[in-house]
């Protein structure tokens, strides 16, 4: 069955690259540009996996996490945020609020693929 | 004649006539008709006449006697009564004339020798007093000038804020408005937030209780828009002759100006953030779309040009980015707040007090890293505290919050706990972004800028099984922070500050010439592995402390334990209590005594039965390299020349003879301590008997040793 990933981003050159990524990883693949939208759509789509901005307009990638993890029915979600902020304290936040993985800006897309198919394997 | 003289006149004649005539009378009454008549037949007049003129001359001698008794004893008794009073009220100067008898001269010479003693003793003391009043305005003037050539702007304050003093610098800083409110006995909350001004109190009234003085810092703006920092150092109440801190009795705040190092300093870092987010960003975007491009050559042409496009598009704005900064640089960007070093414990005091004071919600501490130090904005971080704890009060009753302080990683992760009424998340984004109200206090700052400030983070997080919700704070750690300092320093009055040292004339006297009460001394004692020098025994431990214009300086002592490199005698750890094992890895007497010679510098040492030590200094002259070669003061030998009556000089009963208490005995530093006090109490003892000066002490004490050889 083909997974799906949500990618929760304001910014279109990032979300572009992404996008591709994910489908030629063979993943069935959505957008939203910001995080009220990005809630919006997992109810609909029922995402595997959402890649996560963290600066975000209306609602940031981190109150979107831990919306995702506090809900029962969205638990099993796997979150990845996605961050051009990268100080340890900032790390240390994302994790404790739920997310499954902390990737920084810039990143590797070939490892950012490993890291997805690994999360949605296990 | 007075009344007095008339009346001790009149009063014997008059009493002795009454005596004769009751006499008369009852021979009169007792006589019987014959007799009676035998009696008027004598007393004819010739007869009777001249019986009146008998007791007319009886009468007068007696009134002369009267008064003349009264001229030599009564009257000038009462009037050396009247002149002893004058003299000890009125007219010290005033002198008895000596008069009347004999003995009442002799008394009134003594009266005067009395008041010539008491007005000599009157003027000793007055000129003491003005001598020492003099050094005492000598040095606050001195204490003045030194406080208004200082560049830093100083004022010091009492608890209640009264301005006791102020420089020339604090009124320039002040500048503008603030100036006119600056005074002496004014308030400084007239300068400096209130506020401000009573957290830092507090603050350091919390380390006087603990004995550190480390003071506090904050920064303030003044009402023309700069921004000052403050220092703020606690001045402890320091009763006489007593060695403990009390509370805080005032302190000194210096004010700098950092209106543009902040600025200079928040522009870098504003700008360093903005160029590391901005550049992961793009470079993100390139790498993906760049990696895509390389990784699918065969992709359709729309998709390779979209990222083509891409690229090209990030490399523009990557441009635009490192161009933009570069024109931000210039322009005024948001504060950054330097932080203060600060236990974290206390910080939670603080945020405790303030929550229960002016929120009155009942706080707990649950569990907290006494050893954790933060480097934090400690007021604000409160204020944040507070808010969000009355918010928790008024909107979801909570009736208890509680704290946990642990470090985590690199960071330290601050707790707020409360039981059950969980929030929105919403609710708790809102609360982290409203500007805090407390107390009447508007501040523009949210919970969210002031943990943006301290480069942490911030966040609202539920514990449901635990039925617990909290906000959780990542603070930055305080670095290399000396974990000890301070502690206990506070417990003896700091020795730093002592004006007499401008009264020492450069070019020194000889020092023989020196009065001993003026001299610095160093003050030692050594403990060793037996008595004989010559015969190996060797120097295990070494204490000193300096005297310096007759006051011991406990915060400069020496101590240093020595590896003897031999054996150490059964019988003298027993003596001195140092092992084998307290010696494994201390410094051999080659990197003990050069550092002992420096400590020792420029003073005349002093120790009890020197000799002793000396020796053992001495043997190690060759090997070392280190002379000693100032003067040597012996207590021994001059407890001997002090009270030469007494059978024993050990240092225990010279102590106990002077009132020194004996603590910390046969340690090299308390040993040292204990003779200097000792000697300290000997210079006045020996300045009766005429010894003063170096020269003269060290005579005597020659001259008794030798005594001391014959026996």
């Amino acid at each position: 069955m083909t997974k799906r990933v949500l990618i929760a981003d304001d910014e279109a050159n990032i979300v572009a690259s992404l996008e591709f990524l994910m489908e030629q990883a063979g993943f069935e693949v959505k957008v939203a540009t910001d995080g009220a939208a990005a809630l919006a759509l997992v109810a609909g789509f029922r995402p595997d996996l959402v890649l996560l901005d963290v600066m975000m307009p209306v609602k940031n990638g981190y109150e979107v996490c831990q919306q995702l993890k506090s809900d029962p029915d969205t638990r099993s979600v796997k979150v990845i945020l996605l961050s051009a902020k990268g100080r340890d304290v900032e790390v240390a936040k994302g994790l404790e609020l739920g997310a499954d993985a902390y990737v920084t800006k810039p990143f590797s897309t070939r490892e950012l693929v490993a890291k997805v198919k690994e999360l949605l394997a296990g | 004649m007075n009344p007095r003289g008339l009346a001790a006149a009149l009063a014997p004649p008059a009493v002795t006539l009454a005596i004769l005539a009751a006499g008369a009378g009852f021979l009169w009454s007792d006589l019987d008709p014959s007799g009676r008549e035998a009696v008027a037949a004598i007393l004819t007049p010739p007869r009777i006449g001249l019986l009146v003129l008998l007791g007319l001359v009886l009468a007068t001698a007696l009134a002369i006697l009267g008064y003349r008794l009264f001229a030599r004893f009564a009257a000038p008794a009462r009037r050396l009564a009247e002149d002893v009073r004058l003299i000890a009220q009125g007219n010290a100067a005033h002198r008895v004339a000596p008069s009347g008898a004999a003995e009442l001269q002799a008394l009134a010479g003594a009266v005067n020798e009395l008041a010539e003693v008491r007005s000599a003793l009157a003027a000793d003391v007055a000129a003491t007093v003005a001598d020492a009043n003099a050094r005492v305005e000598a040095e606050r003037s001195r204490l003045a000038a030194l406080i208004a050539e200082l560049d830093q702007s100083v004022l010091v304050c009492n608890r209640e804020g009264r301005i006791l003093l102020y420089n020339a610098a604090a009124r320039r800083i002040l500048g503008g408005g603030d100036a006119s409110l600056l005074g002496l006995g004014r308030s400084v909350f007239g300068i400096v937030d209130r506020n401000l001004i009573l957290h830092a109190v507090e603050a350091m009234e919390r380390q006087l209780e603990r004995k550190e003085r480390e003071g506090t810092h904050f920064v303030t703006a003044t009402g023309d828009g700069r921004l000052l920092r403050v220092q703020a150092a606690p001045v402890a109440q320091q009763a006489a002759g007593a060695t403990d801190a009390g509370g805080l009795a005032g302190y000194v705040l210096l004010l700098a100006d950092v209106t543009e190092s902040v600025d200079a300093e928040s522009k870098r870092v504003a700008l360093f953030q903005k160029l590391v987010e901005g550049t992961r960003a793009g470079l993100a975007n390139i790498r993906a779309a760049s990696e895509n491009l390389a990784a699918h050559p065969g992709m359709e042409e729309g998709r390779r040009a979209r990222f083509a496009g891409i690229i090209q598009d990030e490399a523009v704005r990557l441009s635009d980015l490192l161009q933009a900064t570069t024109a931000d640089a210039s322009e005024g960007l948001k504060v950054r707040w330097p932080l203060e070093e600060m236990r974290g414990e206390d910080l939670l005091t603080l945020a405790r007090s303030r929550i229960e004071r002016r929120v009155g919600l009942a706080t707990k501490l649950e569990s907290v890293d006494p050893e954790l130090w933060l480097r934090v904005d400690s007021f604000s971080l409160a204020q944040g505290l507070g808010y969000l704890a009355r918010r928790l009060e008024d909107e979801f009753a909570v009736r208890e919050v509680r704290f946990r302080l642990l470090p985590v990683g690199g960071h330290a992760q601050l707790d707020m706990l409360w039981r059950g009424a969980p929030l929105a998340s919403e609710t708790a984004f809102a609360w982290q972004n409203d500007p805090f109200t407390l107390g009447g206090e508007d501040t523009p700052l949210t919970l969210a800028q002031v943990i943006e400030r301290h480069g942490g983070e911030t966040w609202y997080q539920r514990d449901l099984p635990a039925q617990l919700a909290y906000f959780r704070l990542l603070l930055p750690l305080a670095e290399g922070r000396r974990r000890s300092r301070g502690r206990g320093e506070a417990s003896s009055r700091p020795e730093f500050y002592d004006f007499d040292l401008f009264r020492r004339s450069a070019a020194s006297e000889a020092l023989d010439e020196r009065p001993l009460a003026e001299l610095a001394y160093t003050v030692f004692d050594t403990e060793t592995t037996g008595l004989n020098p010559a015969e190996g025994d060797e120097i295990i431990a070494i204490g000193a402390v300096r005297i310096l214009n007759g006051r011991i300086l406990a915060g400069e002592t020496f101590e240093s334990l020595v590896d003897p490199q031999r054996s150490l005698p059964e019988a003298s750890v027993a003596v001195h209590g140092i092992t084998r094992e307290m010696l494994a890895g201390q410094p051999t007497i080659d990197g003990v005594l050069p550092r002992f010679r420096r400590f020792a510098e420029d003073a005349v040492l002093v120790g009890h039965n020197a000799a002793f030590d000396m020796r053992f200094l001495q043997l190690k002259e060759a090997q070392t390299g280190v002379r000693f070669e100032q003067p040597v003061l012996d207590t021994l030998l001059l407890s001997a020349v002090a009270h030469p009556e007494q059978a024993s000089h050990s240092l225990e009963e010279i102590a106990g003879r002077l009132g020194v208490n004996v603590v910390g005995r046969h340690t090299a530093l308390g040993d040292a301590l204990v003779t200097a006090e000792v000697f300290l109490r000997l210079v006045p003892v020996l300045s009766e008997r005429g010894i003063r000066t170096l020269g003269q002490a060290r005579a005597a004490a020659e001259k008794t040793y030798y005594a001391r050889l014959k026996y």
